[in-house]
């Protein structure tokens, strides 16, 4: 999609974007500053656009490509209340998700018969307000809620952390990761093993190295299930009872530890042998071809659906130790197929587990994973058709450094491309961009985050919601539609509060109630009843009047100062301080950045 | 003459600009619009048990699979309506029963996927994209169709889903509108001078983005037309009564849409909880609460929309079937083949499509389940074709060679 920038102003390349080993402007102007902090930050928060020219641009990047380096002690602080982030899936399940399973039974009287009750039940579209089932009991909706507060912690962790931490680029990254290796929170115990595989899967490696990376997920829990591997088993390998072992137990000369051991073996055949016909899915190719569509090659990577089924039989055994009690991964040997395949054109004879690792190899140092990837970053940070030139030299340095995915990100945000006049302003933000942006830069108080996730859900972007393994699109074709604007705007409103109950609203000074509001006191985003005030801005603050002083100050700090002379002339048509502030969110510029 | 949408977008132009009220574009801009073909799909999500929905009654092995949860034969208490013999609505399904005596109610029986998952969220997935199997379709079956039909009469209200997020279904090029009240389809703070509404058209009225500025003009198109027609908040006609509920509400809305003329072609409905894998329940009990909602939103829909059914078609639809024996908890598990409902003025109902599998163990499927003998696809296929014209379904189902027409259109 080539965008073109309606600002007029942008005709002139961007201040002191002077051509460069890398794009990084020497002297960068506040909406080049604003324009970074749009790209690797949720946006900029009041103050740091100078805090950036204070220690320079140069610095900043590079500081943010080294989030350790960042302290981050204060959201640290916030989040330490939150009980389930630090748990185990095993802890998880058998604190939060086993009292569910128990009451559900106690409410019907009888344990739930087919296995897919536990593993699948939820519906697939979360938009069933029906669900929840009227005439719960007491007990039951209690367990509810308990096993709900893991995904519900989760989101809010994840929504402070977007907003608050001072480890912006990693928050982006980690967004972006997340959604290249999509899972689904609906789909079966996933939830389970979603607060696990964001902790320990993705935010590790976000700026490591891709290998590590693909390999954290292709061992978790929550990528088995959700794309069915862990059910996947060779078609004709059932697994049978190592005839040697017979032979050795049918010898009254073995040792007793050597029949022991023997037993040992037999006994695991024989589960395997009831896991197999249990399961008796066969081959699952669902794995398999998203590993190469979307995790590595790319859809137009050049593998065949050969390839598929081959990486498919490599990939069997790769399953879930006990998935109904929060149990990692576990290689069943005896699910696996033992033949010799040939995948992307190499032969690999029969090694059990050790073949998947060898795939992970050769898919990720695939120049076609390196392209793809370079791709999809620098459709992120740059356009949504980003340069052709910009994304041959990213995958060239995922090749030339083995896929260190920080420095395929730092040639993307420090080229020429990302500071070039076109791409700024050209991305729409994604909702959960917009959402962030605008509690940021208005410098929004959270008490709780839960109306950001409710509007992310209005927007049609919640979070962990993605049903599909392609994840969530991030181009504007997938987020402009007339009803998703319409929710845009009201995110706006919402956030002055604009339409809230008048008793919801702060009392005008003259006391009148249901006056519209006169820029005094606070507001809050959500619709609805006042959820004890969720999120403040202080419209004050940022209008006090509808001046031109205070217009001005509105585009400065919500529109680095850069407003079309269409905006500006809808902003001097406010009548009221808080319409001021919601026409410059609800503004075209700020649903770009 | 001067088409719908550059109309529409004139007349947007023109409430900026010259101060005409909304119900003025509204009012010609109906005139302006001939009814349109409309194609409803309801989704039953949680995969209804289609054997107690639409019993097989005439089946020794479906009172024998079901000792607890059978529906009775016809002419017992609390028995099945019957409809052709051998099949019978659930008693609570009775409000429908005119529909099928009248001939606008036909049921495809034994219909589903040639996939054989038994997951919800796949199945759900596969039957909304319209690719079994695939599961990176990125776009859904009725946002193709949309594609299929394109032509310069489109309105915002083109696709529509009753709904609070966009069904997979509607996903796609063409643009859908999810719209969980009608009512709510605003921006807040009301409308009129000084709202927050009109500040924001007049702000990008006047803005040149090259995305966002056609964007607005659609979005404050459709509050206009809603604002000034108010299908939300007109009362059913012919005496229909809507359930009280979310299925309810979105059927009423849907024929609320329909008489108003704002150019609806293609529309969506959900509801729930149908996973009774405990404690199903017979002609009483948790399935028959839920088919009481669904038959008698459907059913005041039909009585509604009246004569207006003759543009309308509506599809039901459910993942999957369930499983012919019931389970050890009253219940019954995850299964293949299931019912469809076909509703709608050009339908020719009173009959139950598609060939009968049985429900002998030999003629189950893996052992267990009523056989599929009619892929859900071909039943969309022939909607699409038969009544909003699509010729090219190819494009609509790709890899699918659909069957010879059931003949229900």
């Amino acid at each position: 999609m080539a965008v073109a920038i309606a600002v007029a102003v942008l005709a002139a390349p961007m201040a002191g974007a002077g051509p460069s080993a890398n794009g990084i402007p020497d002297k960068p102007d506040g909406r080049v500053i604003t324009h970074v902090l749009n790209r690797i930050a949720f946006g900029p928060r009041p103050g740091d656009v100078d805090r950036v020219r204070a220690m320079g641009l140069r610095a900043y990047i590079d500081q943010q490509l080294h989030p350790g380096r960042i302290d981050d002690s204060a959201v640290d602080a916030r989040l330490a209340t939150f009980d389930t982030l630090k748990l185990s899936p095993q802890e998880l399940t058998s604190k939060y998700f086993a009292p569910l399973i128990e009451a559900q039974r106690r409410a019907a009287a009888a344990p739930p018969r087919d296995a897919m009750t536990m593993s699948d039940a939820a519906p697939s579209s979360a938009a069933t307000p029906e669900r929840a089932g009227a005439a719960a009991s007491p007990a039951l909706q209690d367990a509810r809620r308990t096993a709900a507060s893991v995904l519900d912690e989760l989101t809010r962790a994840r929504l402070l952390r977007a907003t608050l931490s001072d480890r912006q680029l990693e928050e982006v990254l980690t967004d972006f990761w997340l959604n290249h290796f999509n899972v689904y929170s609906g789909k079966g115990v996933v939830r389970e093993y979603l607060t696990a595989y964001e902790r320990d899967v993705i935010r590790p490696h976000v700026l490591g190295h891709f290998r590590d990376l693909l390999g954290a997920v292709a061992h978790s829990p929550a990528m088995l299930f959700y794309l069915d591997n862990w059910q996947s088993a060779s078609p004709d390998a059932t697994p049978s009872i190592p005839p040697d072992v017979l032979a050795r137990l049918n010898d009254p000369r073995l040792s007793p530890v050597a029949r022991q051991r023997a037993t040992a073996r037999l006994q695991a055949a024989q589960a395997a042998q009831a896991a197999r016909a249990k399961q008796a899915h066969g081959l699952n190719e669902n794995y398999a071809r998203e590993l190469m569509e979307l995790h590595t090659l790319g859809v137009d990577g050049g593998y065949t659906q050969d390839d598929v089924v081959a990486l498919a039989r490599i990939f069997t055994g790769w399953s879930i130790d006990r998935p109904r009690q929060g149990g990692g991964f576990i290689f069943h040997a005896a699910l696996h197929d033992n033949g010799v395949k040939r995948f992307l054109g190499v032969t690999l004879a029969p090694q059990g587990e050790a073949e998947g690792e060898r795939a992970l190899d050769l898919l990720a140092r695939h120049p076609a994973t390196a392209h793809h990837l370079a791709y999809e970053l620098a459709q992120r940070f740059v356009a949504d058709d980003p340069p052709a030139a910009l994304v041959d030299r990213a995958a060239r340095t995922y090749l030339d450094t083995k896929g260190d995915l920080r420095e395929v990100v730092r040639t993307i945000i420090t080229s020429p491309e990302f500071f070039a006049p076109s791409a700024y302003r050209a991305k729409i933000k994604t909702p959960l961009e917009l959402v962030v942006s605008t509690v940021r830069t208005t410098g929004a108080d959270i008490v709780d985050t839960q109306p950001m996730a409710t509007a992310l859900r209005a927007l049609g972007m919640p979070l962990y919601g993605c049903e599909p393994p392609t994840g969530y699109a991030d181009t504007a074709d997938a987020w402009l539609s007339a009803g998703s604007l319409v929710q845009r705007l009201n995110v706006a409103a919402d956030l002055v509060g604009i339409g809230r109950p008048s008793s919801a609203r702060p009392r005008p000074a003259d006391g009148r109630a249901g006056e519209p509001v006169r820029g005094r006191g606070r507001a809050q985003l959500g619709s609805g009843p006042p959820r004890s005030q969720a999120i403040h801005v202080d419209v004050t603050s940022l209008a006090p009047d509808v001046s031109a002083a205070s217009r001005e100050h509105v585009i400065d700090t919500l529109l680095a100062g850069d407003a079309s002379d269409a905006t500006r002339a809808a902003l001097a048509g406010a009548d009221r301080p808080d319409l001021l502030v919601a026409l410059a969110l609800g503004s075209p510029e700020f649903q770009r950045r | 003459m001067m088409t719908r949408r550059v109309f529409l977008k004139n007349g947007s132009l023109a409430l900026v600009s010259l101060g005409f009220t909304p119900r003025f574009v509204a009012a010609a801009a109906g005139a302006a619009n001939a009814r349109r073909k409309v194609l409803v799909a309801v989704f039953q999500r949680g995969a209804v048990d289609g054997l107690n929905m639409v019993v097989p009654h005439g089946e020794a092995a479906y009172y024998e699979s079901r000792p607890a949860i059978a529906i009775a034969k016809p002419g017992t208490p609390d028995g099945a309506i019957d409809l052709d013999g051998f099949f019978g609505l659930h008693p609570r399904m009775a409000p429908l029963a005119p529909l099928f005596q009248r001939g606008e109610l036909a049921i495809v029986h034994a219909c589903g996927s040639p996939d054989d998952t038994r997951s919800h969220f796949d199945a759900q997935d596969y039957m909304e994209t319209g690719t079994p199997g695939v599961k990176n379709t990125r776009d859904g079956w009725l946002n193709r169709c949309l594609h299929a039909q394109e032509h310069e009469r489109a309105t915002p209200f083109r696709a529509v889903a009753l709904a609070p997020r966009l069904p997979r279904s509607l996903e796609g090029a063409e643009p859908a509108l999810a719209i969980g009240r009608l009512d709510a389809f605003a921006v807040r703070g009301g409308t009129g001078n000084g709202s927050a509404a009109g500040a924001f058209e007049a702000e990008y009225a006047q803005a040149a983005d090259t995305l966002l500025t056609p964007t607005a003009r659609e979005a404050f198109d459709a509050m206009a037309l809603l604002r000034s027609v108010r299908p939300g908040q007109q009362p059913p006609e012919h005496g229909a009564e809507y359930p009280r509920s979310g299925f309810g509400d979105a059927v009423r809305q849907i024929a609320a849409l329909i008489k108003a003329d704002l150019g609806l072609e293609v529309a969506f409905a959900e509801l729930g909880q149908w996973d009774h894998h405990v404690n199903e329940g017979g002609a009483n009990g948790q399935i028959a609460s839920r088919l009481d909602d669904f038959a008698r939103g459907l059913a005041a829909f039909a009585q509604d929309l009246g004569d207006r059914m003759a543009d309308v078609v509506l599809v039901t639809m459910s993942e999957f079937g369930r499983t012919v024996r019931q389970n050890g908890d009253g219940g019954t598990d995850h299964g293949h083949g299931n019912a469809m409902l076909v509703l709608g003025g050009p339908v020719k109902g009173g009959k139950v499509y598609g060939h009968w599998p049985g429900l002998a163990r030999e003629q189950l499927w893996q052992g267990r389940d009523l056989a599929v003998t009619t892929d859900f696809r071909d039943v969309f296929a022939e909607a699409a074709r038969g009544h909003l014209g699509v010729t090219n379904v190819a494009a609509v189902f790709p890899g699918h060679t659909p069957g010879a027409p059931l003949g229900f259109l």
